[in-house]
């Protein structure tokens, strides 16, 4: 799949806000006033920019409006109500911890749980589809949310949680990397099978249907990024698990933290890169690719 | 409303026999010549008269060489367009309602002034029949070329999809399949019509009629058994000269 910078900035950014959202809406003793502020505004930045850089890949971005009305089979309609519902319930809860000093707790539960709801809508765009065998497993959810609270969980400086959370992440990332590279074959979706040949014999590519590409090719033939997906793997894994891991358990103040963040966000946008490059859509069995 | 009806009156499809296809893309021609100037926004091209050309097109032919594992290869050629699913993945993932499935005739549609162009459609489809058009920026599929079929001021040897019309070989057909009696039906019963990808779980309602089983040549030539075979091993004069030569510096061993 063609990994398109908007898609990659979507998931990353608006999945780290939500994250930070939900610690926020749970949080027992959250913070108030200018502090309340400051996390808040974070958390708003990265949701509110994920989801608008998400309408960037849009052929009419400003028909956006109706993505909210199919919601009975759309996973991705369902996202945009979610994140809708989930923004606006944080934002009152936000409202009264800023400005009024208290925690209208019901609505930071309920925040909580559409933020959660919000990040799940959005790995189940990838993980319904059949067309992508390395994205429709229980992993891609499961690690959707999880990263989301884990860097949730290290913006909003809980640190004793985000390390079993980062811990679990990769465990899950490994898994994840390791059975989806045997699932495009375990599919059983093969050029016999796309051609519908296979009882006569093996069939090959002879002749594309153009000289030139097409939006089919650019669009879900990415070839280029595999040949080092091993080493991407590696400083994804380094990048945004190691380093913070190390960062959160050995350092003592704000400036090694924020490091640690930082590090994490590049490691996840490597391995969200990752997510997309590294998916072969069947489509391209029938140019004679994966 | 993008959830799929659950049944369909008729079931209008193609039928594509791989057998009579010569791989001429007329149909390809047609569909994009039909469709661009009808129903919904123009197929544009980009860098039409570049080395970089694409373009959107409705239908598409791709050739195979299948290699059985004994005897000699076959060469097929492979229309492919929208198959018109009866559990079509690309209606149900449309967030806005524009990607439908019509309940009378089983006609998979994108109502083009509701579609954002967010491409999760053609994600969704195993088969490629959907593209973004680069120009407008709505998602393009075939239609079945229902502007066509149900067209009163046509004559009625031309209400049918464009690619069937032109198609030189006959090897595209188009009717009911839903109708057990039916022209298309009979053809895919007695020809053993398959689907695509069946394990994708999509239920096309478009049938490929397989390629049937190429001749074995009988020897015609009464004279060719006392032929001369072509020297392989070279004894005699080309045997020398092979040897001479390759003895020489630079020479092939």
């Amino acid at each position: 799949m063609h990994p398109a910078p908007s898609v990659i900035i979507f998931t990353v950014f608006s999945g780290l806000g939500f994250g930070l959202l939900f610690w926020m809406g749970i949080d027992a003793t959250p913070p108030t006033g200018w502090v309340g502020f400051v996390f808040f505004a974070v958390a708003y930045i990265m949701a509110v920019g994920g989801l608008l850089s998400s309408t960037f890949h849009l052929g009419h971005p400003e028909r956006f409006l109706k993505a909210f009305s199919q919601w009975r089979s759309s996973w991705l309609s369902r996202e945009g109500i979610a994140s809708v519902a989930t923004l606006i319930t944080m934002g009152f809860y936000g409202l009264g911890l800023v400005f009024f000093d208290v925690a209208w707790q019901p609505l930071g539960w309920l925040g909580a749980f559409g933020a959660l709801m919000t990040v799940f809508t959005t790995s189940m765009i990838y993980a319904q589809m059949k067309t992508v065998p390395r994205w429709r497993h229980w992993t891609t959810p499961a690690l959707f949310l999880l990263l989301s609270l884990a860097g949730g969980a290290m913006l909003a400086g809980k640190i004793d949680v985000s390390l079993p959370l980062l811990v679990l992440a990769t465990g899950l990332q490994v898994l994840a990397w390791v059975h989806g590279d045997g699932r495009f074959v375990a599919s059983g979706t093969s050029m016999e099978t796309a051609t519908g040949l296979g009882h006569i014999g093996k069939v090959r590519a002879f002749e594309p249907p153009h000289t030139g590409t097409n939006y089919l090719m650019s669009e879900f033939i990415h070839v280029v990024g595999r040949k080092h997906a091993m080493k991407l793997r590696i400083i994804a894994a380094v990048l945004g698990f190691l380093l913070p891991a190390l960062g959160l358990y050995f350092g003592d103040n704000h400036g090694i933290f924020a490091l640690a963040i930082v590090s994490h966000i590049a490691g996840i946008i490597t391995l969200r890169w990752l997510f997309f490059a590294q998916a072969e859509h069947v489509v391209g069995l029938y140019y004679g690719k994966r | 409303m993008t959830q799929l009806p659950k049944s369909t009156d008729k079931k209008l499809g193609l039928v594509i026999d791989l057998d009579t296809c010569v791989g001429c893309h007329a149909c390809v021609v047609s569909c994009k010549g039909w469709n661009t100037e009808n129903y919904g926004a123009p197929l544009s091209d980009q860098n039409a008269y570049s080395g970089a050309a694409s373009g959107t097109f409705l239908n598409r032919v791709h050739s195979y060489e299948v290699q059985p594992e004994q005897g000699e290869a076959q060469l097929i050629h492979f229309p492919k367009s929208c198959l018109h699913c009866d559990d079509a993945p690309c209606v149900t993932v449309c967030p806005t309602g524009a990607s439908y499935k019509r309940s009378e005739d089983g006609i998979v549609l994108v109502n083009e002034s509701d579609c954002i162009g967010c491409g999760l459609c053609a994600w969704a489809c195993p088969y490629g029949a959907r593209e973004l058009d680069a120009k407008e920026g709505v998602m393009k599929k075939c239609t079945l070329c229902v502007d066509r079929i149900y067209n009163e001021n046509l004559p009625q040897e031309d209400r049918q999809p464009a690619c069937v019309r032109t198609c030189p070989a006959g090897a595209r057909h188009f009717g009911d399949l839903a109708d057990e009696t039916s022209d298309v039906s009979i053809l895919v019963a007695e020809r053993g019509g398959f689907d695509l990808m069946p394990e994708q779980g999509t239920k096309p309602t478009n049938k490929y009629l397989p390629p049937r089983p190429k001749d074995v040549e009988p020897e015609f030539d009464i004279l060719a058994p006392y032929l001369t075979p072509i020297a392989q091993d070279g004894k005699g004069f080309v045997g020398w000269l092979d040897k001479a030569l390759s003895s020489l510096p630079g020479g092939a061993k």
